[in-house]
């Protein structure tokens, strides 16, 4: 819209281009802020005043959570061009280093086990982020499998991680911050949220830095990154670095907010390819794509399990319906790749110019 | 180390280089679309396990042996055939990192209708080979693995031979080698990819069938893959032979690591051991072993 307008009018008055194409920038800006204002002011008011209990424990708190590792993975995938098949585990080294350090460092708070647990996650990261500095493409791919497979192998196999656990299910601790328990579905929401939005925030910024454009720069033509100045070393390390933490967190909220226990199981491959979903369908390289990705994700179950209940009836059982849910979320990632490879990100883009009231003399 | 068993060394030794061909027999049909198409195809794992429940499911249902096993050759290459022209096609000139992740999803679909047409509980797959162990100088070696072993060796030989003495293979070597080429001297782009992966559907119900036999005809069949990926970032995804020796090679150690170092570990390191070697082995060596694409890797 703005490049068309700058366009139009270099033609006519040269002079004047410049500042008319900042109108129109300057007005999206604002316009932006005001959807987010909006969209937090929604979150924080709205929702715990009128959302069921049902809806924050079942829908709202493992969307922030997917949506959190969403933007993670996004940062490394959408960003830097890292293709990882391996968030579940840097989710799960997140969520296990959380509980240990809560349960063997007394006096800790909370939220303080919460940040170590990202840090093990980024050191985990690093480790398995040493092969994209020779590896790339699905080479690279396939070499973020071994973190999957070894996390969590690891975490099966040493009791350890566990607390010596006979089941390896193990029941997260209270969730009491600054003294104040929060060990109920609106608190859960709260806590979940605020993490989600504080993080969300940084990485928003940090796409608009020098680093983000490093990452962008990276992933188009490293051969180019490297000549102009980018180290690509750091800059995929960094990438690795910042996207295992945020997974790491992710795992956190997964694990300590939403299902309350933590258990390797329910970090395993298909964990990882419902993040990978998630930044498709959303959008890559788009922040709130993860949002849109993880939202169609965590509803189209339910929707689907009511759908199906209703057509078929009682043949539709869990069998079935883990089934179709297989079938129409590998068809829904084949239609985005070919119908919209931008996802729902640029879906809603589109959505917004068109039901936008403003006239389009200027172009 | 007075007492070491050296007989049940060569066993262990034999019996992982006999499963690594199991192993092999996968990543060649990865390698076969790799190459014509540059598609890492994971759906790859979806279509044997297709292959499997179809096949099966119509022995149970009463066909006979040959007929059921030409149904099911139909339905793969009929199978390969609509992939080709509902994913592939409109993909066309997207980075491989997109069709990657197409196969992604198609994986997830094949699963599913694989599971909604024929069930999901476990069925035994019964090829009639014997499946007792023949004594070899002390060495026991698993019929029904050299059995497996010979059809891969087989199926090797009649690939190699049709990618170097037929039209067709001549075809996919050109598309392969250089696409605008191919394009130019007037091969027909779509045809080839079809054929390839028909081609690669009959691999699947190759390997369906042998590893169906061992591991019993379920979902966890369509795990394959994960076994395969490592022998191809060893091999190098566009090399018939990388694939045969890296398949081998990870099979043997694989086996190897499992019985002699697995103990000191808590066992069950079969999961990752391939990854991490694999792994190691490129940080060492970044071409892979019969690596060509070196624009691929740093």
């Amino acid at each position: 819209m703005s490049t068309l307008a700058c366009k139009t009018l270099a033609h006519s008055a040269p002079q004047a281009a410049p500042l008319a194409a900042n109108v129109p920038q300057a007005r999206r800006n604002w316009r932006q802020y005001t959807g987010t204002a909006l969209v937090l002011l929604a979150a924080y008011g709205l929702v715990p005043a009128f959302a069921s209990p049902y809806w924050l424990d079942a829908i709202l708190i493992p969307f922030l959570a997917l949506a959190l590792a969403g933007v993670g993975l996004n940062l490394l995938t959408g960003y830097a061009g890292q293709l990882s098949l391996g968030t579940a585990a840097f989710m799960a080294v997140g969520a296990f280093a959380a509980y240990n350090f809560n349960l063997r460092v007394s006096g800790l708070p909370l939220l303080g086990s919460f940040v170590l647990g990202g840090l093990s996650a980024t050191v985990v990261g690093l480790a398995f982020g040493l092969p994209s500095l020779r590896l790339r493409g699905f080479y690279l791919a396939v070499s973020t499998l071994a973190a999957q497979f070894f996390v969590q192998w690891a975490l099966t196999k040493f009791s350890w991680f566990t607390n010596n656990n006979a089941s390896g299910v193990i029941d997260a601790p209270p969730l009491v911050v600054l003294g104040v328990s929060l060990d109920n579905p609106t608190g859960r929401y709260l806590l979940a949220l605020t993490i989600v939005v504080l993080i969300t925030a940084l990485v928003a910024r940090l796409v608009r830095t020098q680093t983000g454009h490093n990452f962008i720069a990276v992933r188009d033509n490293e051969l180019a990154a490297r000549v102009i100045g980018v180290s690509v070393l750091r800059t995929k390390l960094l990438a690795f670095a910042i996207s295992s933490f945020i997974a790491g967190i992710a795992g956190v909220l997964w694990a300590f907010v939403y299902l309350r226990t933590v258990e390797p199981a329910g970090f395993n491959l298909d964990r990882s390819f419902q993040i990978l979903f998630i930044i498709i369908i959303g959008g890559l390289a788009t922040i709130r794509g993860a949002f849109f990705g993880a939202a169609l994700i965590v509803v189209f179950p339910l929707l689907l399990s009511r759908l199906g209940a209703l057509l078929f009836g009682s043949w539709f059982d869990s069998g079935v319906l883990d089934m179709s849910q297989r079938v129409v979320l590998g068809v829904l990632i084949i239609s985005f790749l070919i119908v919209e490879p931008e996802g729902l990100a640029a879906l809603w883009q589109r959505l917004l110019k068109k039901l936008s009231w403003r006239p389009h003399s200027v172009a | 180390m007075a007492d070491f068993d050296f007989a049940f060394l060569i066993e262990v030794l034999v019996g992982g280089l006999l499963s690594g061909v199991m192993y092999s027999l996968v990543a060649i049909g990865f390698v076969l679309i790799y190459k014509t198409s540059g598609v890492l195809n994971f759906a790859q794992g979806a279509q044997l396990l297709f292959a499997a429940l179809t096949f099966v499911s119509l022995v149970e249902r009463g066909l006979p042996f040959p007929l059921a096993l030409l149904v099911t050759f139909v339905v793969m290459v009929l199978l390969g055939l609509a992939i080709e022209r509902t994913v592939l096609r409109p993909l066309v000139n997207q980075p491989p990192i997109t069709l990657f992740m197409a196969t992604l999803g198609l994986s997830y679909v094949i699963e599913g209708v694989a599971q909604l047409l024929w069930g999901t509980q476990v069925h035994a797959l019964e090829l009639g080979i014997p499946d007792e162990p023949i004594d070899f100088h002390g060495v026991l070696i698993s019929q029904f693995d050299l059995f497996a072993a010979g059809t891969a060796a087989v199926l090797v030989g009649l690939l190699s031979a049709f990618f170097r003495y037929t039209h067709v293979g001549l075809a996919f070597r050109a598309v392969a080698d250089d696409t605008f080429a191919a394009i130019t001297v007037g091969l027909r782009l779509p045809r080839i990819w079809a054929t390839v992966w028909a081609t690669a559907g009959v691999i699947a119900l190759a390997a369906g069938l042998l590893w169906g036999a061992r591991l019993g005809v379920q979902f966890s069949l369509s795990l394959v893959v994960l076994k395969a990926l490592p022998v191809l970032v060893l091999g190098g995804f566009d090399s018939i032979l990388g694939a045969i020796v890296g398949g081998l090679l990870i099979g043997a150690c694989e086996k190897l690591a499992e019985v002699y170092l697995g103990p000191y570990v808590g066992g069950g390191i079969e999961s990752w051991f391939a990854y991490v070697l694999a792994l190691g082995f490129l940080l060492v060596k970044p071409g892979g072993l019969y690596g060509q694409k070196l624009v691929e890797r740093a």
